[in-house]
């Protein structure tokens, strides 16, 4: 007797990725339909992290919403602070001593290192590394940086520094030793990591040829940041559209080749390079002066609209306002990087393996207090 | 070579093996807070006050209260009611920088955990009584004379 075989029925199995997981970065889930070990169709799910920033903005006033802008991307909350004041001052015609420039500049570039290097080693420590070595290597410099904020303005991680007008206090006595300190080790360090990870073969099995995003793509899903240039896009809001004194300094934009997972890795730890080098010019020529023009406590900023962007270490970060002439905005949109970078999500993880799923969303770098917000 | 990349990590595990450790030991090894450090209390100088209102003004959550009468035999406000409730500061220092006459201050004290949400209310005889730790945050003339944070790296 000889039976026929039966046509094995197979569906897709569908696997909720998060919204707790440790490499979802924060409370993100991804519903993902497989079909074996492929994945077949993502749907990013957010939202658990909504407080409702843009709606409680309007409620306060302009001054106290610098507070509220620390708590979106809370890795590098010195850009959101520059970002949110430079939309303001552009609305209200304000004029910044030339110390405060530079010192938020040091401050906004001390704060793209930081953010690059919990990146990176969150980053390395989705690929597989699950002893949080690398993120307590990265760990040991950032703590650095963090004691240069804490020294300047008190703070470790919410910092409320930048200030319409200025920066709300002047730069400590020790603070230009320690950072010139800093940035005298800092190359060795980056070298050092870098010995490490460059041609580590496990890193490049995982990495090259994974979540290839094609600069076409990247262009039409208005990706930025790291994201972007890992494309090969050359594309910076500090050369394209230069603000606060990004125009005098000169750094180079590093771009990668083929836009996969390695080349976003190869462009944020190049990126910190020219971070250094951006730093030590801006320290050079830190002029002595005012740190901040004063602006009343019921500050009213006349009645229009700005939109003032930067380019934050996650990507272009913008501040839409909009003004009637009250003490507080109108209107208070935020452009978030990590949101618009996730628009691309879907497209790099289709026909993906599930364990480059979790890759793939390390080296797009989001930040879900930003997402979410 | 199969076996390269263990001993090319095993050497870098000895090298960090023989370094200095970068950790403190906590509750038992501290490091010296900076001079501006925000820790989790205010500093409230009655002598100073006059009671106008401005730090509760400029505070993004409504943390201070102030409440005054008139005091028509001295010609001035004595300030009745002073609160703030602890748990529902963000330590932005915006109050401190509004206060125009130096009586509000933040303070370096840190470990003020407490077991319920009560206990981190402050009223005016707290403020008085409380042990007065100054930040040198916004007052940088405070700063002198402290440990400094940097030393140690």
């Amino acid at each position: 007797m000889k039976e026929e075989a039966a046509p094995i029925k197979t569906e897709t199995f569908m696997v909720n990725m998060g919204p707790q997981h440790p490499s979802t970065h924060g409370v993100f889930r991804m519903r993902l339909s497989l079909d074996g070990e492929v994945v077949v169709d993502v749907e990013p799910i957010f939202g658990y992290l909504h407080r409702g920033v843009e709606k409680l903005a309007e409620g306060r006033t302009w001054v106290q919403d610098v507070t509220l802008t620390d708590r979106l991307d809370y890795l590098a909350s010195m850009s959101n602070n520059l970002a949110y004041v430079l939309a303001v001052e552009k609305l209200a015609g304000i004029a910044v001593p030339e110390r405060a420039e530079h010192i938020r500049v040091i401050m906004a570039e001390l704060s793209r290192i930081a953010s690059h290097l919990m990146a990176v080693g969150s980053f390395l420590n989705d690929m597989g590394a699950a002893t949080f070595t690398p993120l307590i290597y990265m760990f040991q410099e950032r703590e650095k940086i963090l004691d240069l904020f804490e020294m300047t303005c008190g703070q470790r991680m919410t910092f409320n520094y930048i200030r319409i007008g200025g920066v709300s206090c002047d730069l400590p006595e020790g603070f230009i030793p320690a950072l010139t300190r800093f940035l005298g080790e800092m190359p060795r360090f980056i070298d050092e990591y870098d010995t490490y990870l460059e041609d580590n073969e496990i890193l490049l099995a995982r990495c090259v040829g994974v979540g290839v995003l094609p600069p076409d793509k990247a262009i039409n899903a208005s990706v930025s940041g790291p994201s972007l240039r890992g494309s090969g896009v050359r594309w910076d809001l500090r050369q394209a559209d230069p603000y606060s004194i990004y125009d005098r300094l000169k750094f180079d934009i590093p771009t990668g080749k083929n836009g996969d997972v390695y080349d976003r890795y190869r462009v944020r730890m190049e990126e910190m390079r020219q971070s250094l080098r951006i730093l030590g010019q801006s320290v050079r020529d830190l002029p002595g002066g005012d740190y901040r023009t004063k602006v009343p406590v019921t500050f009213r900023a006349p009645a229009g609209e700005a939109y003032a962007h930067l380019e934050s270490p996650k990507g272009e970060l913008g501040f839409y306002l909009v003004s009637d002439g009250s003490l507080s905005p109108y209107r208070f949109k935020i452009r978030a990087p990590s949101f618009i970078n996730l628009g691309v999500l879907r497209d790099l993880l289709i026909g993906c393996k599930v364990a480059d799923c979790v890759v793939t969303l390390g080296s797009l770098d989001i930040i879900m207090g930003e997402v979410d917000r | 070579m199969i076996g390269a990349g263990i001993v090319k990590g095993m050497a870098v595990t000895l090298r960090h093996l023989l370094r200095r450790p970068f950790t403190v030991q906590y509750p038992e090894e501290r490091l010296p807070l900076p001079e501006r450090f925000r820790g989790n209390e205010l500093i409230w100088l009655v002598e100073k006050c006059t009671g106008c209102n401005t730090c509760a003004k400029a505070c993004p959550h409504g943390v201070i209260q102030v409440e005054t009468s008139a005091k028509l035999d001295e010609n001035r406000y004595f300030v009745e009611k002073f609160e703030a409730d602890m748990g529902l500061c963000i330590f932005c220092g915006l109050c401190v920088e509004a206060c125009p006459f130096e009586a509000l201050y933040l303070s370096r004290e840190f470990e003020k955990a407490t077991y319920r949400h009560e206990d981190m209310f402050r009223r005016r005889d707290d403020f008085i009584n409380a042990q007065k730790n100054f930040s040198g945050y916004f007052y940088p003339y405070l700063d002198k004379e402290r440990p400094k944070r940097l030393e140690g790296w």
